[in-house]
């Protein structure tokens, strides 16, 4: 930029030449100078705050237009994130103690239609009746043409199925996914896996709820994403439940029993490896429940967890333990068995008479009613209570069903002397199937307590202790003479050398008395009764032997035949090698001699 | 020599915006092959599922037992009874292996077929 002089010469001399001051040019000149310096600066600043918004206007324009495309824009999941970890919505499977399935998922469809889509409604439903033979064709030709605009037509169809409504071609009718519950093995341990219904439903999904059974006791842990569909390990084994379910159904109908209930049991640890209630059902097909009658005559009910009976002189043996373990008898003990035993108005009398005294074992092996009910009396009623209720007896089992809290013992409110001795032998007293395994368990496992589980236990628990390892022992012995020489003689199977001891209740009536011929059978047996593993219970309700002339009811001729199958078909399963009785001449003699 | 270098920093941009345009693409195309593959886990999973619960059901024990009760003639197989136990001494080696299975059975193949 030429800067123009302050004092141009041309006009100083022409200013001084007319005689004029030439400082005024200069101040002239001046001024003008410092006006075009502001007006610089001023457009500058100008310039400045125009770029300054500008910038601003951007930034703001970005900002907002972010917002906006967010606002408007489908949410969707960051694709880029590591999938290494996938969720997985589905329920999990259950599986049995060898890994193998019984209670898994498959993924099917639903039905339902939009009817203000459904092209030809009374085709459509005709179409839709011949598929399903269950829909009704007119009522559903009623529901297509109503004021409705959604409709659900089924929960879960087959591939096939799906495939025929496919080929009708309506675009009203539209299928959803549908996760179903599937256990492949049909009705076996159809009491302990218990089944599932649908719970809230959608369109693309269904909430599958456990309604009984594990499937409602674990739903939680089953349904948690948390857990990433780890199966729930339950302590059963499919085999051995197969085969104790079957030999169960064949004793129960060859005994003519209206009902039978199996529990098999580890005995120190608690695991419940099969567990059978019969009749059964199948949980891909539950049947509804009874509204009317007896709840206890319908298939759903678990005759081993629910049901509460009096399960008679299968609990002789907890009186004897208790009276050994507080050193007032010994197994030779003897002990007065004159009958009947009058105590007020009530009588106890035996089966038979069994003279006018017998020992500790005796007692037992013959399972004499008076001889145990005085043994009891020498214990007494507090004691005993307290027994029991330390056996687990006088409450709920912590069986991890969701029945299991409803199989709640039933004792006299007021435990009495005579209650003492009708509860000695079994009568006054009603208990589950599983709560004598159980009690069982921890009279011959060394007498230590376990709780009757379904989950696989990775090691034996340590339990309170019940009874002295000696007791224990003692026990064994006596409980393996009632199967060589006492009630349950048709309960020996060769090389399990099976012990145990028999009950037959009568079956109380309504009017507050007893059946005259109807009776629980029980067996309550263990084995190798040397070093006892497995701890099985068989009862089979109102059994009724017809080979003979007069109808057999004994436990000794129904109960313990079955338990002895049971055991010969499950022993070998369970991998029990059997005893080998060592012969004394086997060609060797000890070098010492 | 200003302007060479403002030309190097046109180019050098220029350069760098075809690398980012490439990348761009080359990650979208990463990400949908990733949820693609995603899909064919899924779709797997199913399958395995679907295989499994199959699996278990044609092994279930009922069925087993009528397959048993049905070859009976050429397998002669028996429930296991305690007479079935052995010692160590009573079993045989073990015979020659078994040759290559040459007959397999397609059960399913769709990962081959498009």
């Amino acid at each position: 930029m030429i800067r123009k002089p302050l004092r141009p010469l041309a006009r100083i001399f022409s200013a001084r030449s007319a005689g004029e001051n030439p400082d005024l040019i200069e101040h002239g000149n001046r001024r003008e100078r410092i006006e075009m310096q502001h007006e610089r600066i001023l457009r500058k600043t100008q310039r400045r705050l125009i770029m300054m918004g500008g910038i601003f206007l951007i930034s703001f324009g970005v900002i907002g237009m972010r917002m906006t495309a967010l606002a408007i824009s489908e949410p969707s999941e960051p694709k880029a994130r590591a999938t290494a970890a996938q969720i997985l919505a589905s329920r999990a499977d259950i599986i049995d103690r060898n890994y193998r399935v019984l209670a898994t998922n498959i993924e099917t469809h639903s039905l339902y239609a939009h009817p203000q889509q459904v092209v030809d409604s009374v085709m459509t439903a005709r179409q839709l009746a011949e598929i399903f033979p269950d829909i009704d064709a007119v009522k559903m030709e009623a529901r297509l043409e109503g004021a409705q605009k959604f409709l659900w037509l089924k929960g879960a169809i087959s591939p096939e199925e799906k495939q025929a409504v496919h080929d009708i071609g309506n675009p009203g009718l539209l299928f959803g996914p549908r996760e179903m519950r599937l256990y492949p093995n049909g009705q076996l341990a159809g009491h302990i896996l218990g089944g599932t219904t649908f719970g809230e439903q959608g369109v693309h999904s269904a909430e599958v709820l456990g309604i009984a059974g594990v499937e409602s006791a674990f739903d939680d842990f089953l349904r948690d994403p948390k857990f990433n569909g780890r199966p729930l390990q339950l302590s059963i084994d499919l085999s051995v439940q197969s085969a104790l379910e079957q030999v169960l159904y064949g004793g129960m109908r060859l005994m003519n029993a209206k009902g039978a209930s199996a529990v098999l049991m580890q005995a120190n640890t608690g695991e419940i490896l099969a567990m059978s209630s019969l009749p059964d059902f199948d949980p891909n097909n539950r049947p509804r429940a009874l509204t009317q009658g007896d709840a206890s005559d319908s298939p759903l009910f678990n005759r081993s967890v629910q049901g509460v009976y009096e399960l008679g002189s299968a609990f002789k043996p907890f009186t004897v333990a208790q009276a050994m373990e507080l050193g007032l008898i010994e197994a030779d003990t003897m002990v007065d068995t004159k009958g009947p035993l009058k105590w007020g108005r009530h009588s106890i009398r035996d089966y038979k008479d069994y003279g006018p005294e017998l020992s500790v074992e005796k007692i037992l092996v013959k399972s004499s009613n008076i001889g145990t009910a005085r043994i009891s009396l020498m214990i007494g009623s507090e004691l005993q209570k307290a027994f029991l209720g330390r056996l687990g007896l006088l409450k709920a089992t912590s069986i991890e069903l969701i029945e299991g809290p409803t199989g709640k013992p039933q004792y006299p409110e007021n435990w009495s002397d005579i209650s003492t001795m009708t509860i000695s032998y079994g009568h006054g007293i009603s208990t589950s199937p599983v709560h004598l395994a159980a009690a069982y368990a921890a009279m011959i496992n060394g007498g230590t307590l376990v709780k009757p589980t379904l989950l696989k236990q990775t090691a034996p628990p340590i339990g309170e202790r019940i009874i002295s390892q000696k007791v224990s022992m003692r026990l064994r012995s006596i409980l393996r003479h009632v199967v060589t020489e006492g009630t349950a003689s048709f309960g020996e199977v060769p090389g399990y050398s099976v012990a145990g001891k028999t009950g037959t209740a009568d079956k109380p009536n309504n009017q507050g008395g007893y059946h005259k011929d109807k009776v629980l059978a029980t067996f309550a047996s263990f084995f190798p009764s040397a070093d006892p593993k497995y701890v099985l219970i068989v009862t089979l309700d109102e059994p009724e032997d017809r080979a003979g002339s007069k109808p057999r009811r004994k436990a000794g001729w129904t109960a313990v035949p079955v338990a002895a199958e049971v055991i010969r078909r499950v022993a070998p399963l369970l991998g029990l090698a059997p005893e080998i009785e060592i012969s004394r001449q086997n060609g060797l003699t000890l070098a010492k001699d | 020599m200003k302007n060479l270098f403002l030309g190097c920093l046109v180019v050098t941009v220029m350069g760098l915006a075809f690398w980012a345009y490439t990348e761009n693409y080359a990650t979208k195309g990463s990400l949908d092959k990733i949820a693609q593959l995603n899909k064919d886990i899924g779709l797997a999973h199913s399958r395995l599922r679907v295989l499994n619960a199959e699996w278990a059901y044609l092994n279930r024990p009922e069925r087993l037992l009528q397959l048993v009760n049905a070859n009976f003639d050429d397998l002669r197989l028996l429930q296991l009874t305690s007479d079935h136990f052995a010692r160590l001494e009573q079993i045989p080696y073990p015979g020659p292996d078994l040759g290559p299975i040459t007959e397999p059975i397609e059960v399913m193949n769709r990962e081959t077929s498009p």
